[in-house]
């Protein structure tokens, strides 16, 4: 998944995962509600995102009830926290690079 | 080169959202100038209020009631619709500006501000009622000052960390004005009114101030 030649994650390449992880990186638990408000994005848009990033480990999702509505939120785990740093520090290099 | 633009792209958008959703910005230095203009003309009509009933020429109001209860009604009445207003005033300024800047003005940060501020004030709410069940008046302007002190501290991690200064000061005049409980319409004017207005001014010079 790690781009050779940069280090940099093909995850994070799309602007909607990162800006979730951006999200969890300050924040111990989000709604999805509250990515929809902050992202602007659509419901099947944004989930299909948060499936991926459960999927490669990055963030742990918590379900519980609000009366009947059902409450999703998100939290990042240890190797999301790790892969996001990663992401970040080869865009750095990158950028300091180029220049 | 398309690339590098790109990537500086997200890097800017990461740290936007990394403020926006950790921190509340749009709390106007109006709200503050606002909130403490109220506290300013509630705390002379108290001074008023105070000074005719110890003269007793309060005609109208011991009509009503025997004792010290009618004054204790009348001061949690002004104490309650100065809440009210100062609360609503402060809130239009800032849907104002989060207006402005197009964010949700009661978003995942907003809450979390008042769910912070709140905590430290209901509890101190129930304390200061209690107090002024057991008769303890010269300490409920210094609980006030501190609680809402409290408050603010607890809430500043969640919007811009200036608040916090405001919160130092009203815990320093809630704590001189334990030592003074006389003086307590002085201190609170003071905590409320003043404070508020400096922070106000403050805030807006430093954050809403179109550079002229």
């Amino acid at each position: 998944m790690v781009n050779p030649i940069s280090g940099l994650n093909k995850i994070f390449d799309n602007r909607v995962r990162l800006g979730v992880m951006s999200i969890l990186m300050v924040n111990e638990e989000v709604s999805f509600n509250d990515f929809k408000q902050m992202l602007e994005v659509t419901d099947g848009n944004l989930a299909s995102h948060m499936v991926t990033l459960e999927g490669e480990g990055f963030i742990k999702v918590h379900k519980s009830f609000i009366g009947r509505k059902t409450n999703t939120t998100y939290s990042v785990t240890k190797a999301g926290e790790k892969a996001f740093t990663d992401h970040i520090s080869a865009l750095e290099k990158m950028i300091k690079g180029i220049k | 080169m398309v690339e590098k633009n790109d990537q500086l792209d997200a890097l800017e958008d990461i740290k936007q959202l990394m403020h926006r959703s950790s921190r509340f910005i749009s709390l106007s230095g109006w709200s503050g100038v606002a909130a403490g203009i109220c506290a300013l003309i509630a705390a002379a009509y108290t001074g008023v209020q105070l000074d005719c009933w110890r003269r007793g020429d309060c005609p109208f109001d011991q009509l009503l009631q025997e004792g010290g209860t009618s004054l204790r009604y009348t001061l949690l009445f002004i104490a309650l619709a100065t809440f009210v207003v100062a609360f609503t005033l402060a809130f239009f300024f800032t849907y104002v500006r989060s207006r402005k800047a197009g964010v949700a003005i009661w978003g995942f940060t907003a809450r979390k501000v008042v769910f912070n501020v709140a905590i430290p004030m209901l509890i101190g709410g129930l304390f200061i009622w209690r107090m002024m069940e057991y008769g303890f008046y010269g300490m409920v302007a210094p609980a006030c000052l501190i609680f809402y002190g409290l408050g603010l501290i607890n809430a500043s991690k969640f919007t811009l960390g200036e608040i916090r200064y405001l919160g130092y000061s009203q815990l320093l005049l809630g704590a001189l004005n334990l030592w003074l409980p006389g003086y307590g319409l002085y201190f609170w004017a003071a905590g409320f009114g003043v404070m508020h207005i400096i922070y106000g001014i403050v805030m807006w010079n430093r954050y809403e101030r179109e550079p002229s």
